[in-house]
């Protein structure tokens, strides 16, 4: 072997057309971008799994799927390779199965930079093996400029329920213990900064993280956990709203007891918006039996994902489907589901 | 000191609301003959939902929610003007979040950006001068509204682009004013308020004195006040003994944050850049006096009316209001918002019908977010 | 109406153009300090100001932010007194 392997095959710096065309160009796109990183067992178009809990009597298959467009790609905490493996990862996690195998699909705007494309693909590679999952099959698409914003993401995850594990949200009973596992709005926050339209510059990260590891925690300190969500889009007030319709509960939480960053605090401050609101992706509520609800917070506190988890409420009956908060002062509001998009506001 | 937790702080107002239960016991106001008190400002009417002080304080208090959210007294006419421009092709049209839901007689800013306008949210109008410098072949406009507070910004805005010779941005300008409305308000024969909790960042602009009419002309308390839970509930307690003693006075409850004669910078750059409209069309109340600026001659170039040939002085007029729509009854206390048949069932935070369910501000909008159907159902 | 909030200027930014940094609870904003700037600008560094729209409107008074407060306490001072007042009273009564 005397011949030196060429570094890259790839020509130029950016993704053209030609990238999606179906030649060689692609082909050189698709091994040295994609498949030279996430090694699927086999190149076929299909990927051919096994897995011993699969045959295990009792257990369910899980299937989720899951677009992320994230504006910017790359933002302070991760980038949309990483959100893309923990929001599918978190979904089916919440959901009580341990996820096994991802797809990926790209669609990729004429132009942009390979560099960005190797950076995402190497990030969702490290957020695999943390995540104890294999990324099993893909595909590409490219666009012309202007049809998407620099790249778009899919991921469709599979999973196993072992037998006898349920995680939906209509088991919550009245009394529950309401947990959530650390800090909210970060990833709301570090986006709005960002981006920059608003010139404001903070340290704040995204919270971005795969969350099946801790589940599987809890569950072994709270074998009778009643249920999770992750509070991603519409942030912790949308999963508690689904939560308590879907269950038929009042959920009262607690102002004091909700753990937010000073500086989540101030940009929502200076934007006139409410953090129960902002996103997360690493962030999820977990509803326990109040008997559990110590050895749940104890075994997430012990766990990397879940360092600052406390209870923020807990579930009631006087009015089903609603979701109050006693605010600092005693008093007490409605949280009600967010209408369209959070704006900032000056008034 | 950081200005902020100290005045959240629930044990101090546990005090705060004994005494206000002791003052009200005092006046001899109950439930059915309540203390009729007005917070102009929107933002206090949002603190009040937020921190839930509505629900703390006794029910011999009854809190009116006063005309002071610039966008709930929005005329359609001038949203559906912004749309106009915002169309124009050579426009980048810039805008505070808060305007870009309010519905228009044909579409809202956010609908208009769907179909195709460029349409940016900023923070601040110094962001949209920047924006202005970086695109000198586009004409930026930005949207002027608000009261006394929010009109400095544009008002040095416009003067930092007239040293910096800026031809390409304008301000489309729907700044308003505080006191003609509530002399309106006072002047309303139906009108059943007892004292009023003045808007605190208003003042920090125009000082305190503005409000002496409403003391000295109708005899009624006002108490500027700040924002901040303890801010407001010491200004309800400081209202409620001026009722109890039988005095009539403009009081300072913000005074960190509130000099008495205002900010000397602020005021010169609004006489600077702006004049008093003849009038200036509210939703709900209609056309008031003087309530309105626009910008003066000596800076036209930077007047979105004149360059683009829209606006209150060009050809106005007025779009009707929905049908049965209660907000102008719900802005001078006549009823509450629940009492409107449209509440809740055609006019709701996603689909408003008016002005009032627009803004998180707006009366309607705060009850029924942070209150709901419950808030209804006590509403006998 | 008017969401202001209180930011400590941190760092003067551009001073021709009256610019300054503003720091909110870690988040920072260049802010326009043409309405506070009543001195030599750098003596505004380490001061508080409300900030509405990215300006820096108004300087925060310590002293009268301390006077608001200082009242607050006051009433708390003065409902023990009448609590202890009522209390002894009760106390008298109940020896009758």
């Amino acid at each position: 072997m005397t011949m030196l392997k060429p570094v890259t095959r790839l020509r130029g710096d950016r993704v053209t057309l030609a990238h999606g065309g179906g030649g060689k160009a692609m082909r050189d796109l698709i091994e040295e971008v994609f498949t030279d990183v996430f090694q699927p067992a086999n190149r076929e178009d299909q990927a051919r799994l096994t897995n011993a809990a699969l045959a295990e009597p009792g257990a369910q298959l899980a299937f989720t799927t899951d677009s992320f467009v994230v504006d910017p790609v790359e933002f302070p905490g991760g980038d949309i390779g990483k959100i893309a493996v923990c929001g599918t990862v978190n979904d089916l996690a919440v959901g009580g199965a341990r996820p096994l195998w991802l797809s990926a699909a790209f669609i990729i705007e004429e132009g942009c930079e390979i560099a960005l494309l190797r950076r995402i693909v190497a990030s969702m590679q490290a957020e695999a093996d943390k995540a104890g999952v294999t990324i099993v099959t893909g595909d590409t698409k490219v666009v012309g400029k202007g049809s998407a914003d620099k790249v778009f993401v899919t991921t469709s995850g599979v999973g196993v329920i072992p037998p006898g594990r349920d995680l939906r949200a209509e088991r919550i009973r009245p009394g529950d213990v309401a947990i959530v596992n650390g800090v909210l709005g970060d990833h709301g926050a570090a986006i709005l900064a960002a981006r920059g339209d608003m010139a404001l510059s903070t340290d704040i990260q995204s919270d971005c993280q795969s969350l099946n590891g801790l589940i599987e925690a809890v569950l072994g300190a709270a074998p009778d956990a009643r249920a999770a969500r992750d509070a991603t889009r519409g942030g912790l007030a949308s999963a508690l709203n689904e939560m308590a319709e879907a269950a038929g509960v009042s959920i009262e939480i607690d102002e004091a007891s909700l753990p937010l960053r000073a500086e989540v605090k101030g940009m929502c401050e200076i934007l006139g918006l409410d953090p129960l609101y902002l996103a997360n992706e690493g962030t999820l509520v977990l509803f326990v039996p109040a008997a559990q609800a110590d050895a749940a917070i104890g075994a997430m506190r012990a766990h990397e994902a879940g360092r600052d988890t406390v209870a923020i409420g807990t579930a009631g009956q006087h009015e089903p489907g609603r979701v109050t908060m006693r605010t600092l002062f005693g008093g007490a509001r409605l949280v009600d589901m967010l209408v369209g998009e959070q704006l900032p506001r000056i008034c | 000191m950081r200005y902020v937790e100290e005045f959240r702080d629930p044990v101090a107002a546990k005090v705060v609301l004994a005494e206000i239960a002791h003052v009200v016991d005092q006046i001899g106001a109950t439930a059915e003959k309540p203390v009729h008190i007005m917070e102009i400002c929107g933002g206090h009417t949002h603190a009040i939902f937020r921190y839930g002080l509505d629900r703390l304080t006794p029910p011999g208090i009854e809190f009116i929610h006063g005309p002071g959210c610039p966008v709930c007294v929005l005329p359609m006419s001038r949203i559906d003007e912004c749309v106009t421009l915002a169309e124009d092709p050579r426009v980048i049209f810039t805008t505070f979040g808060d305007a870009m839901r309010v519905p228009g007689s044909k579409k809202s800013l956010l609908q208009a950006k769907a179909d195709g306008a460029d349409i940016r949210m900023v923070y601040s109008p110094l962001d949209a001068l920047e924006i202005a410098r970086r695109n000198p072949d586009r004409e930026v406009v930005f949207f002027g509204l608000g009261f006394e507070t929010t009109t400095p910004s544009t008002a040095l805005s416009i003067q930092q682009a007239a040293r910096e010779g800026l031809t390409n941005f304008s301000v489309f300008c729907n700044h308003i004013t505080v006191p003609p409305p509530i002399k309106v308000l006072l002047d309303d024969p139906h009108m059943i308020l007892d004292g009023f909790v003045g808007p605190g960042h208003v003042s920090m602009v125009i000082g305190i004195h503005p409000y002496d009419f409403i003391a000295e002309a109708y005899d009624k308390p006002i108490v500027v006040a700040g924002f901040e839970p303890l801010d407001l509930l010491q200004s309800v307690l400081m209202v409620l003994k001026q009722i109890r003693d039988g005095r009539a006075e403009v009081e300072n409850q913000y005074a960190r944050v509130v000099p008495e004669h205002g900010n000397r910078v602020s005021l010169a750059a609004i006489e600077d850049v702006y004049e008093a409209r003849p009038k200036f069309e509210w939703r709900g109340l209609g056309e008031i006096d003087a309530s309105g600026l626009r910008i003066r001659d000596a800076y036209k170039a930077f007047d979105a009316e004149e360059k683009f040939g829209v606006g209150y002085g060009a050809g106005h007029r007025s779009v009707q209001e929905p049908d049965g729509c209660a907000c102008g009854a719900v802005m001078t206390g006549r009823i509450k918002p629940p009492e409107c048949p449209h509440y809740g069932v055609g006019c709701t935070p996603e689909m408003p019908l008016g002005a009032l369910m627009v803004s998180s501000e707006g009366a309607c909008a705060a009850y029924y977010q942070y209150g709901g159907a419950r808030a209804a159902e006590t509403v006998e | 109406m008017c969401l202001g909030i209180p930011g400590q200027i941190v760092e003067i930014t551009d001073a021709d153009r009256l610019m300054a940094m503003a720091e909110v609870s870690g988040v920072r904003r260049e802010v326009n300090v043409a309405c506070v700037a009543t001195g030599p600008l750098d003596d505004l560094v380490g001061a508080w100001t409300l900030i509405h729209v990215g300006f820096a409107m108004s300087l925060i008074d310590e002293e009268e932010a301390a006077k608001t407060l200082e009242a607050l306490r006051g009433l708390g001072e003065a409902q023990e007194t009448l609590e202890a007042m009522a209390d002894s009273a009760s106390a008298l009564e109940g020896t009758q």
